[in-house]
């Protein structure tokens, strides 16, 4: 069991949580200006809307416990720890970045804070991180992995084989659906037959569904589920309903076909993470809307700043193509 | 000397390296009190129990996936891949997740893992247990690939298979598990990329991998008595390829012959064939000649299989002609 875990107090915690959020919407609308104007090389995918969901889970997790993120991952990123700075550097494929360059957008990982990576296969980290789950039984080190994907992925075959392994051997692994309700350009209900916690209950395993736009739903029910993981309970499923903002990718602009703009609006106007705990926080009188400005105003800046390093920023240099393709190895 | 099977050799390189390193751990199918169909692995769960030889489902995809994870987190798995046929059920987990890892990290993340499985026809097992399919894994940069061709090279790879740094896949022949061959009882390691130049000759080079070197061995055994004489080269292992074994006997005979047991067309001996002729084609005085399996699907009846692996007498015959001066227009 990790020692790390520091007592703080539910206010610290909820101003935390409340920037985090703030830094993945902060992060997201750069990420989608840079595409718009052209500097960002390739596609992404934009996480904004769903903050509670990265940030809640995230926040009920240590640095040493693992996430395996996907294609829509800059949220997991942020919430699990990383920079701006050399996020922004991956983004625009320069030398400073997470990857060196070389995973973008679709690939972003960061290992000091247990972000195993992002995965452009859908559904393809299933299996990852039910193996970071039995690294962390056979070793000992009382670590809980988080698997990471969204509802387009419960159609893959990989997960009902990892499921079923995890739930055999009792790994503390916590399957996180993040029901968005589209499967990129299609409703998930014509995609998904039944309902996503039956097929984990199938496999014995306790399944959960939690409103994924609440920050604070999302964290008490994952500190609980974290610590029975631990303790050897696991596996877990969650499904957390959720509302992606923006298209499949940046560039999937005119999306009536699959998606009305009514509907769009009234989960912005309505369901927004950010607003509705924001509103919280003053009521509660934990916070004042004057400090939560001064937060997405300081968040802002940091931003922008690694937006302007990042662009500044070197490429790698050429040598760099060949290297990392095999790590040194001893014998 | 003592002399042990293949079977027997494999089973000792993984004990002891077991036995040396308890991040080790051994996965698949039947792989436990079985033993493996081929009772390669047996004894091992007796000496190392049920958390180190992992049976698992028949669920190919999810016991590599959940490898892979282990191997980014502090483990270092053993896959058991019952046959080499199933590898194009774990392709995306082999080649989209483990082989890209390293890179896509920017050298952050690395997977340490062995992916043992089979190759070689013959065996009457038909198209779907009979494939050589190494030359697919040999594709995909961020992949070893290990060929054995006797109980002393199956051991003193799969040691080394198992102390690299990035994942490995090792083929064994099916056919060879009960041959046995010399292997020392003190401990030995056979390092990646050094070929071993099994009999000399000034007239021929016979390049063979795995099941093909004990051909080629027999090819130039009666070749000698006609007064022609073969070099023999066993390149152990294909990525990394030690070409310079390879060019410096080829500069030397001026011929050679590429023996595989993979198809034939866009295979191993191609590959081989290609460097050779880039490289050394000044040297030559005639084009290598690649020998690979037909390309057929693996036949069922005896009658057709045996006439799609190249056999001691197709290249016996081979060889008179190149050294004859005979035109090759054909292969």
């Amino acid at each position: 069991m990790s020692a790390a875990r520091k007592k703080k107090t539910n206010a610290e915690d909820y101003l935390r949580m409340y920037r985090q959020m703030v830094r993945i919407r902060a992060f997201e609308d750069r990420a989608n200006q840079l595409y718009l104007s052209a500097k960002m090389p390739g596609l992404t995918h934009m996480y904004s809307g769903q903050e509670a969901v990265a940030v809640g889970i995230c926040e009920a997790l240590t640095a040493t416990d693992r996430i395996t993120s996907t294609h829509r991952g800059h949220g997991h990123c942020v919430a699990k720890g990383a920079n701006f700075k050399e996020m922004f550097c991956e983004l625009l494929g320069k030398e400073e970045g997470y990857c060196r360059g070389k995973g973008g957008s679709m690939h972003i990982a960061d290992q000091s804070n247990g972000n195993l990576g992002a995965n452009a296969i859908v559904g393809g980290s299933m299996g990852i991180a039910t193996g970071a789950a039995l690294s962390a039984k056979r070793l000992g080190t009382g670590d809980v992995a988080v698997c990471f994907f969204g509802d387009g992925a419960t159609a893959q075959g990989l997960w009902y084989e990892v499921m079923n392994m995890a739930a055999l051997w009792g790994l503390p692994v916590i399957y996180a659906c993040e029901n968005n309700g589209y499967s990129e350009y299609t409703k998930t209900d014509e995609i998904a037959a039944g309902s996503l916690t039956a097929r984990a209950e199938a496999f014995g395993i306790e399944a959960h569904v939690v409103d994924g736009q609440d920050v604070l739903a999302v964290n008490d029910l994952t500190q609980k589920l974290v610590a029975r993981a631990r303790k050897g309970e696991g596996p877990f499923f969650i499904q957390l309903d959720t509302y992606r903002y923006h298209g499949h990718h940046v560039g999937d602009i005119n999306r009536e076909y699959y998606r009305s703009k009514d509907e769009e609006a009234l989960w912005r106007s309505e369901r927004d993470p950010i607003v509705n705990f924001g509103k919280w926080l003053v009521d509660q009188g934990i916070s004042s809307s004057d400090d939560l400005d001064k937060v997405k105003s300081e968040v802002e800046a940091d931003a922008d700043a690694a937006v302007a390093y990042a662009e500044a920023a070197p490429y790698p240099d050429t040598r760099e193509v060949d290297m990392h393709v095999y790590a040194p190895s001893a014998a | 000397m003592r002399e042990i099977t293949l079977s027997k050799a494999v089973n000792e390189a993984i004990a002891e390296e077991m036995r040396r390193d308890e991040t080790i751990f051994l996965l698949g199918e039947d792989v436990a009190e079985a033993g493996t169909p081929f009772k390669v692995l047996s004894g091992l769960v007796e000496e190392f129990g049920t958390e180190r030889v992992i049976d698992t489902p028949i669920s190919e995809p999810g016991f590599t996936g959940i490898a892979v994870g282990a191997a980014l987190t502090g483990s270092r798995p053993i896959v058991d891949l019952m046959f080499g046929d199933f590898l194009f059920l774990i392709m995306d987990q082999l080649c989209n997740q483990a082989a890209k890892a390293y890179y896509m990290s920017g050298g952050k993340l690395n997977v340490p893992m062995v992916l043992r499985t089979n190759l070689g026809a013959t065996r009457r097992s038909a198209a779907q247990h009979s494939q050589s399919l190494h030359a697919l894994v040999a594709h995909i940069p961020g992949l070893k690939v290990a060929l054995p061709s006797s109980a002393y090279e199956a051991k003193g790879l799969m040691k080394t298979a198992i102390r690299d740094n990035n994942p490995v896949v090792i083929f064994e022949d099916k056919l060879m598990y009960q041959d046995k061959a010399p292997v020392p009882e003190e401990e030995y390691l056979i390092p990646f990329g050094e070929a071993n130049v099994k009999r000399e000759g000034k007239d021929i080079t016979l390049i063979g991998t795995s099941s093909m070197v004990q051909v080629a061995e027999a090819a130039a055994e009666i070749l000698a008595k006609e007064g022609i004489e073969a070099e023999v080269i066993d390149p152990r292992t294909i990525v990394p390829l030690d070409e310079e074994t390879l060019l410096r006997s080829v500069k030397k005979t001026s011929r050679a012959i590429v023996i595989d047991e993979g198809h034939q067309s866009y295979g191993i001996t191609g590959e081989i064939a290609s460097r050779l002729n880039e490289k050394a084609f000044y040297h030559l005085d005639a084009p290598v000649v690649r020998m690979g399996a037909m390309d057929v699907p693996v036949p069922f009846s005896p009658a057709l299989e045996d006439l799609t692996v190249p056999t001691v007498e197709k290249v016996t015959a081979m060889a008179r002609r190149l050294v004859a001066g005979e035109m090759i227009h054909a292969a």
